[in-house]
């Protein structure tokens, strides 16, 4: 793994006051993105609108596709012209691009998507906030596959991780998801971008051997295996069917297997890598309250109310949603009362939380439709009937 | 396709076919190798670098071609090889991006994005091999099937108005447009050597049989019989006005090279855009070719000794 200082030409260092929209072009400028396609959805639009703003200045190109379904297939085009690649969405435009999320996962292509989050199904609540495509971001595209997503609760931390994202995306080959929402997305904010000599951009790790040693692809649960752009005389064949090392279609069930173990282990295999949560006071907690993106900055207020009331809570926020954080889940079922989830959806991640805490502790869902935070006390009632 | 085809590549043409790949997947009597044979064949007659010239091919029987031509090359989603080319083109607008796919996905499912890439004038060779059907998935109706013509889809005859592709293309904006059939190897072959030297939307229609689905179904004989049809129905017009090269079922086929005319790409235009807007700051994305020509023509004419132009 190459890492470098950012290229100070994408870096717009110093204090900013901006929203969480403006802050992902800024983090992917930094990280070294110089290829964005995208189609206006609100509330994601912010972000193609000022990476196309900044674009020229930077050597950058940004280009509206005609659909998210073209925006999604030309990163992969540019990814393997040798771009660090994004694009952003909200709901209806997350849902056509999923058959070629399915093809980046399936090609190890790096990108990395935003989804600022609305309320479905459907056009839904166009303007208002959700966290409702958080199963759809592991699970949406078809077949088994792995990737990454974190969710950032502040426009500090759209700038911060989609560097982050594009870090990821680089090591393990793999889609990374930044699912923030439209409250974090609209949301102003200070956002600090440090000096460029101090954001770590990790390199493409470009195949440099003999042209008869180069294979797309290396089937070792791991991520790292090297990968080559167009123009490069390596004349590389990649494919969305069942393919062996040099990216040809061998379409057999023992095939399969090699590639589907491999896509799933690099990032299963990594987890503890890849995973960042935050804790407070999860040593001799009774209640913990477990939450990721703006929902965590609710559940704070509510952990203040509660422990002023006496109660013994922690709290254990996301920033890696997926993969699910299940070692600590486990760990934590065993020592307290109950996990205390909210989520701006019916219940999505708190069904991890049950998978993991398999009735070692109480799981309460506080879950809240989309179109608005919660109510703090909401979440305060849930922590007092739970450690009940 | 329901048998393997034994192909030995011409010796030829081992250097931009993948000879570990073969043999192919094609039916017996497919012409879509024959649209290989052509491209290949103009791969090496060009100039062109070929570590500079990128394949990518959507779903269908013709959107195998990328895994056979010895080229970067990318085997995509089903509709979706142009926005894949696009991407490709604009992250490394050195490479000569060629797009070869079948009619159901380059105009059913990726009409859209057929149109849109035209229209930009984004710079990539579009090959469309038109068999008139969905191959891969046995022989459906496609956007392109002649009015009456059987489909598995359409048992009792197609009564949809079928596209006529050379017309799409120029009313978009394509800069290059020519048809041919299968039978036309040589004029193939010719045009896209013309269209790797355009720069611009360039758009090839290649009428090809499906011998397999199209043709048994249709009761219209063998390969031989086809490329017999083509030979007493294609009339060769270039220049002919693109409105008028509607193909009725087994009627005549209007070929040429329709459309040629120069305009600025999507890159040229967003380099001159931002430059106006800019100023001299800008610096331009990716080098276009023209530059990069007279550049190198400067390089070359010094490195000969000669005072530069
Ligand atoms: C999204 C999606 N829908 C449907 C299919 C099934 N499918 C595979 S190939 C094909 C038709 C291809 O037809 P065409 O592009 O004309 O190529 P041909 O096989 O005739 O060469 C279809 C419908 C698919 N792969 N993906
Ligand atoms: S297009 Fe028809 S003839 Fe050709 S390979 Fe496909 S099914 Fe066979
Ligand atoms: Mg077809």
């Amino acid at each position: 793994m190459n890492i470098v200082a950012a290229d100070p030409k994408g870096v717009d260092a110093g204090p900013h006051f901006m929203d969480g929209d403006h802050a992902i072009a800024e983090g992917a400028l930094a990280a070294g993105c110089r290829f964005f396609a995208g189609y206006p959805i609100t509330p994601s639009t912010e972000t193609a609108e000022r990476f196309a703003e900044r674009a020229p200045e930077v050597g950058a190109l940004f280009i509206q596709m005609e659909d998210e379904i073209a925006s999604i297939a030309a990163l992969i085009g540019g990814a393997w012209g040798g771009q660090k690649v994004m694009t952003v969405t909200s709901g209806p435009g997350f849902s056509l691009m999923l058959e070629n999320i399915g093809l980046a996962v399936m090609t190890e292509t790096p990108m990395v998507i935003a989804n600022v989050q609305r309320g479905g199904p459907s056009t839904g609540l166009p303007t208002l906030t959700a966290q409702q495509d958080m199963m759809q971001v592991r699970f949406g595209s078809h077949g088994d596959y792995n990737i990454i997503a974190l969710s950032p609760d502040s426009p500090q931390e759209c700038f911060d991780l989609t560097i982050e994202a594009f870090n990821l995306s680089e090591i393990y080959r793999v889609p990374v998801f930044i699912m923030t929402d439209e409250t974090v997305g609209h949301m102003h904010e200070k956002v600090v971008v440090p000096p460029a000599s101090e954001i770590k951009v990790v390199e493409r790790n470009l195949f440099k051997g003999p042209k008869e040693d180069f294979r797309p692809y290396g089937f070792d649960s791991q991520g790292g295996h090297p990968m080559t752009r167009a123009g490069d005389g390596y004349r590389f064949h990649i494919t969305g069917l069942t393919h062996n090392e040099r990216g040809y279609p061998v379409m057999t069930p023992e095939q399969n297997k090699i590639v589907l173990t491999h896509l799933i282990e690099k990032i299963n295999g990594n987890a503890d890598k890849i995973i960042r949560v935050e804790e407070d006071e999860l040593e001799g907690a009774e209640v913990v309250v477990m939450s990721y993106g703006i929902t965590s900055r609710i559940a704070v207020r509510a952990v203040q109310e509660a422990r002023k009331k006496g109660i013994k809570v922690g709290s254990l926020r996301l920033i890696t949603v997926w993969p699910f954080c299940e070692q600590k889940i486990r760990d934590l079922s065993s020592k307290v009362k109950a996990i205390v989830m909210p989520e701006i959806n019916y219940g999505q991640i708190v069904r991890e939380v049950e998978r993991c805490a398999a009735g070692r502790c109480k799981v309460v869902s506080v879950n809240h439709c989309g179109g608005a935070v919660h109510d703090p006390m909401v979440i305060l009632k849930a922590i007092e009937e739970a450690c009940q | 396709m329901n048998q393997k085809a034994e192909v030995e590549i011409k010796a030829p043409l081992a250097g931009v076919l993948r000879s570990e790949r073969m043999p192919h997947i094609w039916c017996p009597g497919c012409g879509i190798g024959s649209v290989v044979t052509c491209f290949a064949e103009a791969t090496k007659r060009s100039k062109l670098d070929h570590d500079k010239l990128a394949v990518v091919s959507g779903i269908g029987c013709s959107g195998r071609v990328a895994g056979y031509v010895n080229f970067d090359s990318l085997h995509t989603t089903h509709g979706r090889a142009i926005p894949v080319a696009t991407g490709l083109k604009l992250a490394n607008p050195d490479l000569k991006v060629v797009v070869i796919s079948g009619d159901g996905d380059l105009t059913g499912i990726g009409g859209n994005h057929f149109i849109h890439a035209a229209r930009r004038n984004m710079d990539i060779v579009v090959i469309c091999i038109n068999n008139f059907t969905y191959g891969m998935t046995g022989g459906q109706v496609t956007p392109t099937t002649p009015t009456s013509a059987n489909a598995s889809t359409t048992p009792y005859g197609n009564y949809e108005y079928p596209f006529s592709l050379p017309f799409l293309a120029d009313a978009a904006g394509a800069t290059y447009v020519a048809r041919w059939t299968s039978l036309h190897s040589r004029n193939i072959t010719q045009s896209i050597e013309e269209a790797f030297q355009k720069r611009g939307f360039s758009f090839i229609e290649v009428i090809t049989p499906c011998t397999t689905l199209y043709l048994r179904r249709n009761r219209l004989g063998d390969g031989v019989d086809t490329l017999q049809y083509y030979q007493n129905n294609a009339v060769l017009k270039h220049g002919a006005d693109t409105r008028e090269t509607a193909i009725d079922f087994q009627g005549k086929i209007i070929i040429g090279k329709f459309v040629d005319r120069e305009k600025p790409t999507y890159l040229d235009s967003a380099n001159r855009c931002n430059t106006k807007f800019i100023g001299d700051d800008y610096q331009l994305y990716g080098k276009t070719p023209p530059e990069k020509e007279a550049e190198e023509a400067a390089k070359a004419a010094a490195a000969a000794g000669a005072p530069p132009a």
